[in-house]
């Protein structure tokens, strides 16, 4: 591995720790499912639903003139202040938070490692997405035709000009009052509508290879996000500088730094340096990818004769890897294929096969969909081995996930460990086999709410042990010897508080009555 | 059930959010030139000129009826060489290119001065025949500028040249 290398991978672990640090700070407050550093995505969709939302009304009362547009906006903001202004500041602000959780989620992508295989299409399409955001932002700030937006349209086409793209400097169409006309007012507002909706288009594109889009933040938090900005709005309305005039140089500016930042930056260095910053950081974000990066896990492999069409897999996967096609050899029915672009090797699929089960009586367990790295037959003779070999008067067995606390750490005479690739890659009938098998309590670590490396398995674990989900833990099986927790990658100690306790809870019902079908033999 | 705790947490940190939000929305004031400043803006757009030659009788009853035209007039155009020179220093000398792969298309200039408010004397000179001396276009005078005020030095044959405004 090359140095340059090794310090990206240190940059990123650190930033990654960071991430995950705040994250779990935030649990605290938020809790898994409210907490805002986990769904950045969602948290910037949901800022620009606001800032499409509210930019429609702005839209349809815009005098779109040189005199007017300046003042139908003044008028919104005093005299209509309730709901034009709100929605003005409410516009603005959005846009600015749109702008920050963007870049926090980019920067938590990489962070994570989340921009090469088959995140590679999300991570690409995304980069040009980040220049639209920039130039609606600033097409916005122009349409107000205050001095901001006189400074901003200066310094753009002089920044512009820099480029040897027009044959006369665009920056001359702002040279005197008597430049501007109407005119440019209507294009304008066309184009703060058609690049918004051109980004609108990316953003579907962005996310389209992937199911279950986290589109909209849980309601508490999108609820608590918008009075934070409707009290912002309110203490602090949004308001116009003086109107533009050319022949005075806007200076003393209330600048936007969210987004017009890259003015005052062009005006301590170059233009030229500006714009190698630009092209040099969106070439980097595109050649990332490129860089040696671990080796891509095996996919998903579906085996036809076990592979009856149930369609779980395609319900389940989070990547819209699974697709159902007609069975080659059962007439009328169907067949999982699997899009090896877009796997993640996760096993959540194997984990939704109601064929994973491990009380088939074959001595090779052979499932609908399998992971070749960990096939079903696997983690069955695993699980065999592991509960046979357990001692002591209370035998725990604890499912983990390689992407969260180490589970190995657990391990002991009384408590054996498994470690999937994913928590969702469970079959519940595994937590069946392993009581039945000799184990008095199965443990199931999955990763934090919203924390899970591939989207939805610890989800779709919990739903199915709770019996929400198919394929559902069997009714038969006592809740009282499971225990569901959500642990992540630092949360060793806790998890080993959690074993405890669990341990405690099932000696103290053992005590009260006899635990159903204890065995202390593993099925033959 | 939410903790008390957590709620006042959750009220400082969607506070938090929103007054840097609200903060870096604007501020701090951005100041892109000192107070007592002014701006001197030279924007010049202006085609080069060429050095055409009247045709001969002979030369035109040489050429299709449809494409006798009286003046022979290459297509490139001349360089146009522009002098600055703000209360006698000079700010600019510079030489501007015809645009256009057969370098027959405007030439361009576009720059900003940043002055102290106040009385200067400007003088701009434009040639645009590099092969005759001197300068054909020639502007002097004594400006007195408000703070943040924005002079341009623009050109326009129509308006008798260059021009301040």
């Amino acid at each position: 591995m090359s140095p340059k290398l090794s310090i990206h991978d240190a940059l990123r672990t650190r930033a990654r720790n960071l991430f995950q640090y705040t994250e779990e700070a935030f649990d605290e407050v938020f809790g898994g499912d409210n907490n805002p550093w986990r769904h950045l995505g969602a948290m910037a969709f949901f800022f620009l639903w606001i800032v499409t939302t509210s930019g429609l009304y702005l839209y349809t009362v815009l005098d779109t003139s040189i005199t007017g547009v300046h003042e139908s906006i003044d008028w919104l903001t005093n005299q209509q202040w309730y709901l034009g202004g709100m929605l003005r500041s409410l516009h603005r602000y959005a846009s600015d938070a749109f702008i920050l959780t963007t870049l926090l989620h980019l920067a938590r992508e990489w962070a994570f490692g989340r921009y090469y295989g088959f995140r590679l299409y999300s991570w690409v399409t995304g980069v040009p997405l980040l220049w639209l955001m920039f130039f609606s932002g600033i097409g916005g700030y122009w349409i107000v035709w205050d001095r901001l937006a006189q400074f901003s349209a200066v310094a753009s086409t002089e920044l512009l000009d820099w480029l040897p793209i027009f044959s006369t400097p665009a920056a001359r169409n702002f040279l005197n009052p008597d430049a501007i006309s109407d005119r440019f007012f209507t294009v304008l507002v066309f184009i703060h509508l058609g690049v918004p909706l051109l980004l609108i288009l990316g953003l579907w594109a962005h996310v389209h290879r992937i199911s279950r889009v986290d589109h909209f933040p849980a309601r508490r938090l999108a609820l608590g996000t918008l009075v934070a900005l409707l009290v912002l709005a309110l203490v602090k309305p949004a308001i116009s500088n003086a109107p533009a005039d050319l022949s005075i140089v806007a200076t003393g500016l209330r600048l936007d730094w969210f987004i017009l930042f890259i003015h005052p930056l062009t005006d301590v260095t170059s233009p030229g340096f500006v714009w190698m910053l630009l092209f040099s950081g969106t070439i980097l974000l595109f050649v990332l990818p490129l860089l040696p990066h671990p080796a891509p896990k095996p996919v998903a492999i579906v085996d036809a004769p076990n592979c009856n069409g149930c369609s779980r897999c395609l319900a389940d996967c989070p990547y819209a890897a699974v697709t159902m096609e007609p069975h080659p050899d059962k007439a009328g029915h169907k067949i999982a294929v699997v899009d090896a672009d877009l796997c993640a090797s996760c096993g959540i699929c194997a984990g939704s096969c109601p064929s994973s089960t491990p009380f088939r009586s074959q001595e090779a367990l052979v499932t609908g969909i399998d992971m070749p790295q960990l096939p079903v037959t696997l983690l069955r003779r695993n699980l065999e081995e592991k509960v046979r070999r357990l001692e002591g008067a209370t035998r725990i067995l604890v499912f983990g996930c390689d992407h969260g606390v180490d589970v190995k750490t657990l391990e002991s005479a009384d408590t054996a460990v498994m470690s999937l690739i994913c928590a969702g890659m469970l079959p519940p009938a595994f937590v069946e086999y392993a009581l039945r098998g000799g184990a008095d309590g199965v443990l199931v670590a999955g990763c934090r709410p919203g924390g899970c490396e591939f989207r939805l398995g610890d989800r779709w674990t919990m739903e199915r042990l709770a019996r929400q989900r198919e394929p559902h833990l069997r009714r038969n099986v006592p809740f009282g010897r499971l225990r569901l927790a959500q642990a992540s990658s630092h949360d060793g100690k806790a998890l080993a508080e959690e074993l405890r306790q669990f341990r405690t809870q099932l000696e103290t019902q053992a005590a009260a009555r006899p635990l159903p079908y204890h065995r202390r033999s593993a099925p033959s | 059930m939410i903790k008390p705790t957590a709620i006042v947490g959750q009220i400082i940190l969607y506070g938090a959010f929103a007054a840097f939000i609200g903060y870096f929305a604007t501020s701090p004031t951005y100041h892109q030139i000192p107070d007592d400043a002014a701006l001197i803006k030279l924007s010049i757009n202006h085609l080069g000129d060429r050095e055409c030659r009247k045709r001969t009788p002979e030369e035109l009853e040489k050429l299709p009826r449809n494409m006798r035209a009286p003046m022979e007039c290459p297509r490139e155009r001349s360089d146009i060489t522009l002098h600055v020179d703000i209360d006698g220093q000079p700010v600019l000398r510079t030489v501007m290119h015809p645009t256009g792969i057969a370098k027959d298309g405007i030439s361009t200039v576009y720059k900003r001065f940043e002055v102290k408010a106040g009385e200067h004397q400007l003088s701009v000179k434009m040639n645009d025949n590099v092969a005759k001396p001197g300068f054909k276009f020639v502007k002097e005078e004594k400006v007195t500028l408000a703070p943040a005020q924005v002079l341009v030095i623009d050109f326009n044959p129509d308006k008798g040249g260059l021009f301040f405004q």
